[in-house]
């Protein structure tokens, strides 16, 4: 264990001392960081990682910050880094691992992730967009939505239907698609800020190579199942500080707008303590996670930051008052520029999203109940029917 | 924000000792069965169940070694007060092994904890804090009750009230205003002037009383401590509500597995009530509640060295862990359906215990504000 610590160590002093971050471009240190294995800790040796346990990576990035190196591209890269990895190191032949994950990690290639359509959102297994094979390719038509950074993405994650007659989950399969393949249309998509941080993209007879294909065909849900377990770890994450967010804007708001009304001040004070809790049970789960002992407190953080969110943001709104009513920056239909934390009205619309996107809070509260306290499930009637003959609409 | 104490959450072998000792004993030996008989008995208490947690060491647990304790942590103690309230174990426990012993830590000098600890460790003495007067002022640091120097004694003339563990209890912790300053006194349970009246509780399991104190002479050496003791006095409420609010997560834990187990079994159209989302959803939300209640009650016993931040983190515990009980075990009868609201059934002996505790150190909006000055809003 210790020998492991001392390892990592040792790598990034190494790393450190042969590209000082002051004089390295940001690319060139991520590639080199890759390349000695202290990328994804736990994926294997030569695919930018040590065969380590996962907990070793936040000790890396700690080290890295503190040094002044960028771990930026994370942010940059989120999908790939966060989900399209783990599909990877899960999934993929090792060519294809070598092929994809060190332009990801230097953020050389940006990844974003195809699976939600207009008609499959919480039933994403039922996702009508097809794939025909033709020869050593495979032909591509249908409309996905709720992408991010696609209009930036060399590379996406995109779930299709191969085998229509088949049951839903086992009709399915997983590739990954060149984003500048003809036939691919990406169009933004305005949210109810104005905003579009996601796009819609169709494929018109995108061909997609057979190299291409993550895991067997028809094995697209097992490899969608695991981007979408990274997914909700991404968004449950941990390692805020105390009173930030959107509650930090909160006691902000009250203390600019010199509030004093008790009932208002008990309000503010029962979602401190909520958010607070929810940050403490998020710590309390990555201490526990790391020390190999997982419990149900890892489950909570994505359904949990989803309530409080909405929550929050409206009362700060309410703490505005009349100033509530205005919408700052106006309602410009353009694609934001990175993410930056919205002012309070913004924040009151963009965190109805928290409780829909990566799971709505509905198929979370499903999850809990059934695979953390072992309820029985729904029964399914379109679970043993050929996907063609599954009611949609 | 100032730098925050590093804790950790991983339980130490001894603490998972200490659970699942406290676990088994308290299923195989106590039960709820014993909960009910001790809980409708007269006094409340059972002094058979009493020495069995004392032969145990446990009303010791956080007093020193030096004294005849095991001089444990706060942490330790909060992971049996949990275990302790997934049963509602009834009796003086908390009255007097977590709170009497607490306020003696706190404000006893050496010679006083010399007399008194060592008695209390072995369960032999029984104390109880006498603090609150009237029904919501909870801010226990300006009685109205008066004590007044004669001579070498003190008097004391007043009334508390709600004082758990008052009836059972050798003596009682009677906070005072004197001359100079607030004051906490031991006072005797055979004192003249003394009147000990058991009021029906909300929560059987843990007996009240109304004390009235009529011209009681005490030495001049029943004044625990020396000078003002408003701060210290604060301090052990912070504490008692952190170590509250552990009990009130075993507690809350309990309930939703009670209901959980329910909703796997009980069938109703043909299925499983557990597979309908209306029961699943609300049996997923405790699950968060709890969750949340745990994660700030433990945390509040990690801090319990570091003043500053056991002045926010035992309010935040308080309050969150109340809700939540409270929410669980109301939701817990309605999972339940009608069998849930009998009185053969347990839950309700989750929901007065529940409730009660809500307000026994100040109910949710009385922590908020209190986290509220804590944290400068």
């Amino acid at each position: 264990m210790s020998e492991d610590y001392a390892r990592v160590d040792a790598l990034v002093d190494e790393l450190l001392a042969d590209h000082p971050p002051a004089d390295t471009p940001e690319r060139e240190l991520w590639g080199a960081q890759y390349d000695r294995g202290l990328a994804w800790a736990w994926h294997p040796e030569g695919f930018g990682g040590l065969g380590l346990e996962r907990r070793h990576q936040s000790r890396i990035n700690q080290r890295l910050e503190d040094a002044g190196a960028s771990t930026e591209n994370r942010l940059r890269n989120l999908l790939g880094i966060a989900m399209g990895a783990g599909v990877l190191d899960a999934h993929a032949s090792d060519e294809q691992k070598h092929r994809w994950l060190r332009p990801m990690f230097t953020t050389e290639e940006i990844w974003c992730q195809l699976f939600s359509e207009p008609g499959a959102g919480s039933d994403v297994a039922g996702l009508a967009t097809r794939a025909i094979r033709d020869g050593e390719e495979w032909v591509v038509n249908g409309q996905k939505v709720w992408t991010t950074l696609a209009h930036l993405s060399k590379w996406g994650m995109v779930v299709t239907r191969t085998d229509p007659d088949a049951p839903k989950h086992q009709g399915l399969t997983y590739f990954i698609v060149d984003m500048t393949s003809p036939g691919v249309d990406v169009r933004p998509l305005h949210q109810i800020t104005g905003e579009a941080e996601f796009s819609e993209v169709f494929f018109n007879d995108v061909r997609i190579p057979d190299a291409n294909r993550i895991d067997a065909v028809g094995a697209g849900w097992r490899v969608a199942l695991t981007t979408l377990m990274n997914e909700r770890v991404a968004i449950g994450g941990a390692g805020t500080p105390r009173e930030s967010g959107y509650i930090g804007q909160a006691v902000q708001t009250w203390r600019d707008t010199g509030a004093d009304d008790p009932v208002l001040r008990d309000e503010l004070l029962h979602l401190w303590a909520e958010a607070e809790a929810a940050r403490l049970t998020s710590i309390r789960a990555n201490e526990m996670a790391s020390a190999g002992i997982p419990g149900p407190e890892g489950s909570t953080g994505k359904l949990a930051w989803a309530n409080l969110n909405k929550e929050i943001t409206a009362f700060t709104t309410d703490l505005l008052g009349l100033d509530g009513t205005l919408y700052p920056d106006g309602y410009e239909l353009v694609r934001p520029s990175g993410f930056s934390q919205p002012g309070p009205q913004k924040g009151f619309l963009r965190t109805r999203a928290n409780s829909i996107e990566g799971g709505t809070s509905e198929i979370m509260l499903n999850i809990l109940g059934e695979r953390v306290l072992g309820l029985p499930g729904e029964p399914r009637v379109d679970k043993d029917l050929p996907w063609t003959e599954v009611p949609r609409g | 924000m100032a730098d925050l104490p590093a804790v950790s959450f991983a339980p130490t072998e001894e603490q998972e000792l200490i659970r699942s000792t406290a676990r088994q004993y308290l299923e195989d030996r106590v039960g709820l069965g014993r909960v009910r008989e001790i809980m409708m008995s007269d006094q409340g208490f059972d002094r058979v169940l009493w020495k069995e947690l004392a032969d145990m060491g446990w009303p010791g647990l956080a007093i020193s070694e030096g004294l005849g304790g095991s001089g444990l942590s706060p942490v330790e103690m909060s992971v049996l007060l949990e275990e302790m309230g997934r049963l509602v174990t009834p009796g003086p426990f908390f009255a007097s092994a977590v709170l009497a012993t607490t306020a003696i830590q706190e404000l006893a000098t050496p010679e006083q904890q010399g007399d008194l600890l060592p008695r209390m460790a072995t369960g032999d003495t029984l104390g109880a804090l006498a603090i609150f007067e009237s029904a919501r002022n909870w801010d226990a640091t300006a009685p109205q009750t008066m004590a007044s120097r004669e001579g070498d004694s003190w008097v004391l003339r007043g009334l508390k009230r709600s004082v758990i563990g008052g009836a059972e209890a050798d003596f009682l912790l009677v906070s005072a205003v004197t001359n100079q300053g607030m004051a906490v006194f031991v006072v005797g349970s055979d004192a003249s002037g003394l009147t000990v009246e058991t009021e029906p509780a909300l929560d059987p399991t843990r007996p009240q009383a109304r004390i009235t104190l009529d011209s009681v002479g005490v030495d001049g050496s029943a004044r625990l401590g020396t000078g003002d003791s408003a701060d210290g006095l604060r301090r052990v409420i912070s504490l008692g509500t952190a170590y509250l609010a552990a009990e009130q997560v075993g507690g809350a834990e309990r309930c939703m597995e009670m209901s959980v187990d329910y909703a796997k079994t009980r069938h109703q159209f043909g299925r499983p009530i557990g597979s309908y989302q209306s029961i699943k959803h609300r049996c997923a939300n405790m699950l968060m509640k709890v969750e949340h209640a745990k994660s700030a009650a433990r945390y509040a016993a990690r801090v319990a060295d570091h003043p500053d931040e056991l002045a926010v983190a035992a309010p935040l515990a308080g309050a969150v862990a109340s809700e939540a009980y409270v929410w669980v075990a109301g939701e817990n009868i309605q999972v339940h359906g009608g069998i849930g609201f009998t009185w053969e059934h347990d839950a309700h002996i989750y929901l007065k215990r529940a409730k009660a505790s809500s307000l026994l150190l100040g109910d949710a909006r009385h922590q908020r504000d209190l986290l509220g000055r804590a944290i400068g809003i």
